[in-house]
């Protein structure tokens, strides 16, 4: 194990290396970024490449690569490119979650006495990439890719709007991954915080490379998330079915638009502010230092008026997702759809004017702390609604417990409190004594992992048949289950109390051991946890395996109500042979119930997108970019820029886009399905 | 019957877990913590109003409405009621009303930078009585407390006396931090160029952790510090222990300097004397010989800035200090402005500092 | 089970499909698209919009803070602001030629205005390179103080969408000289015509607010 650095430590300073000479062809690159001093980076690294290697190894042996490069890669198909927003939810999930079990484990001994095995440093660094991580790459992943995969098929559309952008969208997401990756093995990660406040994210107190791995990934993942907050938009106005008014969309496509607006009207902001610091720390300007008039208190303002619309950004589609499950598990109408609208764009307008509850503690004066504090509470009124609806929805319905049905409940429960310990800190004078504490923490991750990563595996399970043509094992599936809820409470309760005893937050030593029995109980809830990640993990492979016995040949294996379950399962690359015409909410349901058959005849040529390389190679040039800017090396940044401007102004001059599906092809394709599908109805 | 004994045994039973541990954020030992403790207890309750009854219901619906419970009522149609839509917005609306009540009202009330209204929930306030005054500085990895009326200054040790009001003023120079004992009053941020202020009393003999709880860099661990609730003839002692102890060392720029340096987990130092005027300098990060004063900065930039020259003459602003040296600080004023000489003496001229500072547009209020 | 709402199973009571007309097919498809990418590209400016937004917001919070250095009165020289300010107002119009001449399929007249458009946008990108080789000169550098860091940081984003949407125009001169003006080109060139009176707009802001602004207060 690494030794701690000892508090008497000489060396104290900000930050681990200071800035080495630029060599210019080298940049700050040398050996010594590599971290070979820490045994624990050191075997990380070595398993990961064998991993790596072995991957790569059975794609080339399966001769996979080319399959991979031109079904999935350059795919501009949104069903394929929202997979790929999942598989890299998953992946991120795994980084992510370790860095919580080192966390959980090293604070759990540096509570009972011993000096743990990360010293402050490191530390540091785990627990910011785990907030940037569980934020930007796997929360981000999850949402963007269910509203990829699923609103366009609900809406009866064949695509999105723009395909290609969509594939850019998703590569620049993996850019920003692909970085953060990086960092564990070349180099080091930030050690500010997930949000990085300057003047501690400055050059003056993080002089290494840390932040500018935080700053060059984030900045081009958040292009990508823009350009797919526009890319829905659109997609969502100008593409619906006929007939499918506003207030007939199903409420998922609702939250999914009110999210987008939300990205398209907060991520510039995030942009911008950390353009801004990036300038600090590359040009030498002074919007954030503590010199020449600069104002580091301007980025906790502008970075929070990003951050607390993201915080909807990722729990309103989850919303949707439960709006979607709970009417078809009861078998009923969802409760007030109409007020489940209102609701949505009410949190959408209101999650504007609150950033500033997260900083009450900055001293900003007593009417402006209790205009903030207030209008937070306000955002519960719509949001107890929305529970309340989901509620109605149950009364007098016929419940089926499958997983997606049990995590709604599970969510509903746990959900609740960590709404009311929110609501809790948004009392100014209470959050001058809970800010900061671990009472916070547990509060977020009620609400994030209560109603995030719930919604996340509900949906997982619920749409997984849909997408693949086969159910996830139930098994393994209730392991998980069991693992991540049971886990989640032990993990996060004893974090209430501890809050309310005064300890504070990002500590990796402490003085007295009074709080390891908090500590320890935490920790057995994580590695619980562990086992509900395992198990999903577990369920895949099993499901995968077993996918014979599980396959659903309907295409709608739970009775669902909106157009998604009207097409077979994998739905065919064009989605759906006919375009439809809508008459009520609950599109599918109402069909069958009028007895609705599939056309046998009237095919017509379906138009479609083609494939394009361009994404992954303007996304690969910009990964390439990025690194060239966190080391300084100045030719290859510019050499890779250029690079892929060139590249996107060479996309603009194919004029070749698109193609049409021949009607035959069509037909051959359909009355294949057709007849499976009826066989199944037999 | 049975449901009050459960009822009476579960509240028993989480009473005796809660009060196992020894939870300081409700049951503290000053009186500004103590009424944040019961403003969480309050809302808490008021909120359990709705949280509970819908915790209740979704377990019995997801029990009642199960499948195979073939006597429920099924209506698969059933998707709007007037009645009941009005219940679930208006129930809360009506707490949050209750609750944004309560909120406007203790915010005010609890507003670190309003003077105190009362000593605790007994004992009035004694108008007479003046606060005593700390000055807090938050550097890489400890804090610094200046007792200007005592005249004395202290690393990672603060005394107060039992039942006396404390007028903290905070600053920083370095990163941000967040000033905490959670035993006295709620958190303040302390921030480099800005006063921050936290009005607060001890109402019990004891000593009390103290720490910061913005997370502030490598040695953030350990910054905590110990702060003693005396009595008034221990403070006394006190303050002359740190004379005692502290004689040699007089806290002037050179040894602030040296203080500044980043140090993790800085022991406890003391110093007999503090230089005049430090203070001043250090929230307007010119403590370091190298920097014009914030507070002349601004001032120079709402005349109009230092124009073109100012960018050459930053080797002359270096150290100057208008309240030392009014007559340096005139001199790198632009040209033009010389002729209101007089003008802006009489804006600088303001004897006591405090007044100056609300002069400028300093504080971070 | 109690019994499930079925309602008269007459399928031929509702349509649940739109059977295109297969010669009604291109053109409805074209227009689909159409209007879809000048929502995008709205929604896009909009993004870019707030972009500049937060820009103004730190120059309104930062932007007197001249760190004891020069002042807007120090630096600007209003009169070359104004020429590069009529240069963009201009080059607006003169794309509003061009526009027209989209309208009337006249691919070579608009091409002689989208170059003239493209020539005032170079003069005016000529006369902010000068503006900002002087500010270096004389030391105004944007590291000097938070004013100047904002001024250099609003103004030079602008410029480099002009400078990106000066690119696009030699771009788009190419596509219409390879391929006409095809509904594609078409659509294009609106949608520059959209991102240059945006950058005009802004431009306009950055005049008022901190040039005139500046240098008046």
């Amino acid at each position: 194990m690494a030794t701690a650095a000892t508090p008497t430590d000489a060396g104290a300073s900000h930050g681990s290396y200071g800035i080495p000479d630029v060599h210019w062809f080298w940049g700050k690159l040398n050996w010594d970024i590599f971290p070979f001093y820490d045994p624990l980076i050191f075997g990380t690294f070595i398993a990961t490449m064998i991993l790596a290697a072995l991957t790569v190894g059975a794609i080339t042996y399966y001769r996979l690569w080319g399959y991979l490069w031109t079904e999935w890669f350059t795919s501009v198909d949104h069903k394929k490119i929202g997979i790929m927003y999942m598989v890299l939810g998953v992946i991120m999930l795994l980084r992510g979650f370790s860095d919580a079990l080192l966390m959980r484990l090293h604070q759990a001994l540096a509570s009972a006495g011993y000096i743990g095995f990360l010293p402050a440093y490191h530390y540091d660094q785990v627990f910011t990439v785990h907030g940037v991580i569980m934020i930007f790459f796997v929360a981000m992943p999850f949402v963007t890719g269910f509203m990829n995969y699923v609103m366009p098929l609900q809406i009866g559309a064949r695509d999105v709007a723009f395909p290609f952008l969509n594939n850019l969208s998703f590569w620049l997401t993996v850019s920003g991954a692909v970085l953060i990756m990086i960092s564990l093995f070349v180099g080091e990660f930030a050690a500010t915080g997930w949000l990085a406040y300057p003047p501690l994210s400055g050059l003056t107190f993080s002089p290494g490379v840390g932040m500018d791995y935080y700053l060059w990934s984030l900045n081009i993942a958040g292009i990508g998330t823009t350009l797919s907050g526009i890319n829905l938009i659109v997609t969502l106005v100008k593409m619906r079915a006929p007939g499918m008014t506003w207030m007939k969309m199903p409420v998922f496509c609702w939250t999914t638009l009110c999210t987008n607006v939300l990205i398209v009207a907060t991520f510039p902001v995030l942009s911008a502010t950390l353009a801004l610091l990036t300038a600090d720390r590359y040009l030498g300007t002074n919007f954030f230092t503590n010199e020449l008039g600069g104002n580091p208190m301007m980025y906790v303002n502008l970075i929070w008026i990003w951050g607390h619309p993201e915080v909807y950004i990722l729990t309103l589609p989850i919303f949707g997702i439960f709006s979607e499950i709970v009417p078809t598990f009861c078998r009923k109408r969802l409760f007030g759809y109409t007020s489940m609208v209102y609701a949505t764009c009410v949190i959408m307008i209101l999650s504007y004017i609150v950033w500033l509850h997260h900083f009450f503690t900055m001293g900003a004066g007593a009417n402006v702390n209790s205009f903030f504090g207030i209008t937070t509470m306000i955002i519960s009124i719509p949001t107890g609604a929305k529970l309340f609806n989901w509620l109605f929805t149950m009364y007098k319905g016929r419940i089926r417990y499958e997983l997606p049905m049990m995590w709604v409940v599970a969510f509903m429960l746990t959900f609740v409190i960590g709404g009311m310990t929110g609501v809790l800190l948004a009392v100014p004078p209470a959050d001058y004594v809970l800010h900061n504490s671990p009472f916070l923490v547990a509060h977020f991750h009620y609400v994030i992992i209560g109603g995030g990563v719930f919604g996340i595996f509900a949906g997982i399970n619920y749409w997984w048949p849909k997408a693949f043509g086969f159910q996830l094992d139930r098994f393994w599936g209730l392991v998980s289950f069991w693992g991540w809820v049971v886990g989640f409470y032990f993990a996060f309760m004893p974090l209430y109390v501890l809050g309310l005893m005064g300890v504070t937050r990002r500590l990796s030593q402490f003085e007295e051991t009074i709080y390891a029995g908090y500590f320890f109980t935490a920790l057995i809830g994580a590695c619980m946890i562990a086992v509900g990640v395992a198990a999903f993990v577990v369920q895949i492979v099993v499901s995968i395996m077993k996918r014979e016995e599980l396959r659903d040949e309907t295409g709608d294996p739970w009775g669902g109500r909106t157009l998604e379950w009207s097409t077979t399962s994998p739905p065919p690359y064009y989605n759906f042979a006919f375009n439809f015409r809508v008459h009520e909410l609950d599109a599918w349901d109402h069909m069958k119930r009028n007895g609705y058959r599939r056309p046998t005849e009237g095919y017509t040529p379906i138009h479609m997108p083609h494939s394009t390389s361009s994404g992954v190679v303007i996304a690969g040039l910009m990964t390439v970019m990025g690194f060239a800017l966190i080391w300084h090396v100045w030719w290859l940044s510019l050499l890779t820029f250029f690079a892929s401007l060139f590249w996107a102004i060479g996309h603009t001059f194919n004029y070749n886009r698109d193609y049409y599906i021949p009607a035959d092809d069509v037909r051959k394709m359909e009355q294949g399905e057709l007849r499976i599908t009826q066989q199944a109805a037999e | 019957m049975i449901r009050i004994i459960c009822k009476l045994i579960s509240l028993t039973a989480l009473v005796g877990l809660l009060s196992g541990c020894n939870l300081v954020l409700l049951n503290p030992n000053g009186d500004v913590a103590a009424q944040k403790g019961e403003l969480i207890v309050y809302a808490t309750v008021l909120m359990l109003i709705v949280i509970l009854p819908v915790m209740a219901l979704t377990v019995f619906f997801a029990l009642k409405y199960r499948e195979d419970n073939k006597n429920a009522t099924y209506a698969p149609d059933w998707d709007h009621s007037i009645s009941l839509e009005i219940v679930i917005w208006a129930v809360p609306l009506a707490i949050i009303i209750c609750l944004a009540g309560l909120t406007w009202v203790a915010t005010h009330r609890l507003d670190p930078y309003k003077d105190l209204s009362r000593i605790s929930d007994t004992q009035t306030i004694d108008e007479s009585v003046e606060p005593i005054e700390v000055h807090v500085v938050s550097l890489d990895w400890k804090w610094l407390f200046i007792y200007p009326e005592q005249n004395i200054a202290t690393v990672n040790e603060v005394a107060a006396i039992v039942d006396r009001p404390i007028e903290f003023k905070l600053t920083s120079d370095t990163v941000m931090n967040a000033f905490y004992i959670p035993d006295l009053a709620g958190m303040i941020y302390s921030m480099a160029g800005m006063e921050t202020e936290l009005n607060a009393v001890i109402n019990a003999p004891g000593t009390y952790e103290g720490f910061s709880a913005n997370y502030s860099g490598n040695g953030f661990n350990y910054m905590n510090f110990d702060f003693h609730g005396l009595s008034e003839e221990d403070f006394d002692a006190w303050v002359s222990k740190v004379r005692d102890q502290g004689r040699a060392a007089e806290l002037d720029q050179p040894a602030y300097n040296q203080l500044q340096q980043p140090s993790i987990d800085h022991k406890v130092t003391y110093y007999g004397s503090v230089q005049d005027g430090l203070w001043r300098r250090i929230v307007n990060l010119c403590a370091g010989q190298q920097d014009l004063c914030l507070d002349d900065m601004m001032m120079v930039d709402a005349l109009g800035g230092g124009g073109l020259e100012g960018l050459f003459n930053r080797e002359m602003f270096r150290g100057i200090c208008s309240a030392e040296d009014p007559g340096a600080f005139i001199a790198i004023l632009r040209p033009d402005l010389k002729e209101r000489e007089d003008e802006i003496f009489a804006a600088m001229d303001l004897p006591p500092q405090a007044d100056l500072a609300q002069q400028l547009p300093l504080q971070a209020n | 089970m109690t019994t499930i709402d079925t309602r008269s199973p007459d399928a031929g009571s509702y349509e649940f499909h739109v059977f295109e007309d297969e010669h009604a097919h291109d053109d409805a498809a074209e227009h689909h698209h159409e209007t879809g990418t000048m929502l995008g590209f709205w929604l896009y400016l909009m993004s870019d919009c707030l972009l500049f937004g937060i820009l103004f917001a730190v120059h309104a919070v930062i932007g007197q803070n001249y760190a004891a250095g020069p002042s807007p009165a120090d630096l600007f020289e209003i009169e070359k602001i104004a020429l590069a300010t009529a240069f963009l107002l201009l080059s607006s119009i003169t794309y509003g030629f061009a526009a027209i001449n989209v309208q009337q399929n006249n691919a070579k007249v608009m091409s002689i205005w989208l170059i003239v458009t493209l020539a005032f946008g170079l003069g005016f990108l000529y006369l902010e390179y000068l503006e900002f080789s002087h500010l270096w000169h004389v030391g105004a550098t944007p590291m000097a103080s938070a004013f100047l860091s904002s001024f250099w940081i609003l103004v030079g984003t602008h410029g480099l969408h002009v400078t990106g949407g000066s690119i696009w125009l030699v771009i788009l001169l190419v596509q219409v000289q390879m391929h006409g003006l095809t509904p594609e080109n078409k659509r294009r060139i609106m949608c520059l015509s959209l991102f240059w009176h945006f950058l005009d707009l802004i431009w306009i802001g950055v005049f008022s607010f901190v040039y005139l602004a500046g240098v008046l207060l």
